[in-house]
C-alpha cells in the first residue's frame, strides 16, 4: 500500500514522503535502506521483490522514501547523511519497525539501534570514488584534463553533481569519511550468501527471482528462530 | 618439447599474496559479473584477447565499473594514471596490471 509519512526536516516541520508498506500489525516489521543513488534506481523493484516474499512468510515489511530519494521533491543538494540518519529514526518510530535490513550504501543509514541485516554493504568512500572515477572518464573523453583529486577537493568544497545526482559539499564530505560501516549491530549478508551477480551491477534496473527467494528466506529463518 | 610449467597447479602462495591462478579467476569472474558475460565466454579469455575496443559491453562507464570492483573484491587501488589504453587492451595486460597492483599491495 503507497502512504505518505511525516519526515521531520533539519530546520524544523516535516516533509511528506512516500511510505510503501506491506503491513498488517504482525508481530514483526522489517524497514527496507534502499542503496543510495543510482544503485536505489537498480534495486528498487528487487527490494520490492524481498518485501512481497516477507509478506508472505507473515512478516511486515515497509519501505521509506527519504528526503531527496526516490519520489522525494526535496533537493537532494540539501541533503547529508546525518539528516538521512535521522528520518531513519523517524521512519523507524512512525512506522513501528522491529528489524532493519539496508542495501549496499544504505548500511551508512543502519545505526538506529535496531536489529536486522546489512545486504552486501558499501562504504561512502567506495560509492564516490566508483561516481568519480566514471566523472574522470567522461570528462576525458571529452578531452578535459581533470584528476580525481581535483574532484574530491572541489566536492568537499563546494559539492558536485555526479552524473546527474547533485551532492552537497557536506554529504560530499561524509560520503568521502565515511570509509567504514557505522556500528549498527547488523548482520552482514555478502552477495555470495545470495548466490549470482549482484543486481547494482546490471545497466538497468532489474529483478531476480532466486536472489530474492534466497535474501527473504535467510532473513524470515532468522526471524523464525528462537 | 615438455613443459611441466602449464599444467602445474599454482604454487602455493598462501602468505605472500595469490597465485597467478587464483588472480585470473578471480579477474575473470569479475569481468564476466560487470559485463554481464557468460562464464564459458571469459573461461575462453587468454593473454591475447582483446578488451577495450573489442568487447561492445565495454564501454567506458562499465570500465569505471570494472575498476571499482576489481578494487573492492581483489583489494587494490587503482590512480587515474594507472589507466591508460595498454592496461586494458588485452586480458593479458589487465591480468599482469592487477598482479602488479596486488604485489605492491
Amino acid at each position: 500500500m503507497l502512504m505518505e509519512w511525516p519526515c521531520p526536516l533539519p530546520g524544523g516541520g516535516t516533509s511528506n514522503e512516500l511510505l510503501l508498506t506491506l503491513k498488517q500489525d504482525r508481530a514483526q516489521c522489517v524497514l527496507m535502506i534502499p542503496p543510495l543513488f543510482d544503485e536505489h534506481n537498480k534495486f528498487r523493484r528487487q527490494i520490492v521483490e524481498v518485501m512481497r516474499r516477507l509478506d508472505a512468510a507473515g512478516i511486515d515489511c515497509v519501505l521509506p522514501d527519504l528526503p531527496g530519494c526516490n519520489e522525494s521533491i526535496r533537493p537532494l543538494a540539501e541533503q547529508t547523511l546525518a539528516n538521512w540518519r535521522n528520518a531513519a529514526q523517524a521512519a523507524i518510530q512512525h512506522t513501528g519497525a522491529s528489524h532493519m535490513l539496508t542495501f549496499r550504501g544504505g548500511a551508512m543509514l543502519g545505526s538506529g539501534g535496531l536489529p536486522g541485516w546489512k545486504y552486501a554493504p558499501q562504504t561512502g568512500a567506495k560509492q564516490l570514488r566508483g561516481m568519480i572515477r566514471a566523472a574522470v572518464i567522461a570528462a576525458r573523453e571529452l578531452g578535459k584534463d581533470i584528476s580525481s583529486d581535483d574532484l574530491m577537493a572541489r566536492g568537499r568544497t563546494n559539492g558536485l553533481n555526479l552524473a546527474g545526482w547533485d551532492v552537497g559539499p557536506q554529504l560530499f564530505s561524509e560520503l568521502a569519511d565515511s570509509d567504514e560501516d557505522p556500528p549498527s549491530g547488523l548482520t552482514e549478508i555478502a552477495q555470495s550468501d545470495v548466490g549470482g551477480r549482484g543486481l547494482w551491477l546490471r545497466t538497468e534496473p532489474d529483478e531476480d527471482a532466486d536472489q530474492a527467494d534466497a535474501l527473504a528466506q535467510l532473513i524470515a529463518k532468522e526471524l523464525a528462530a528462537p | 618439447m615438455s613443459s611441466n610449467s602449464a599444467t602445474e597447479p599454482a604454487a602455493d602462495m598462501s602468505g605472500i599474496g595469490k597465485s597467478r591462478a587464483a588472480i585470473d579467476r578471480d579477474l575473470k569472474t569479475i569481468i564476466a559479473d560487470v559485463l554481464g558475460l557468460e562464464t564459458d565466454q571469459v573461461d575462453q579469455f587468454d593473454a591475447d584477447t582483446g578488451l577495450f575496443g573489442h568487447l561492445p559491453e565495454l564501454d567506458s562507464m562499465a570500465v569505471a565499473g570494472l575498476l571499482t570492483e576489481m578494487e573492492d573484491r581483489l583489494d587494490i587501488v587503482i590512480e587515474d594514471d594507472d589507466v591508460d589504453g595498454e592496461m586494458l587492451e588485452t586480458y593479458g595486460g589487465l591480468l599482469a596490471f592487477a598482479e602488479a597492483k596486488i604485489i605492491e599491495g
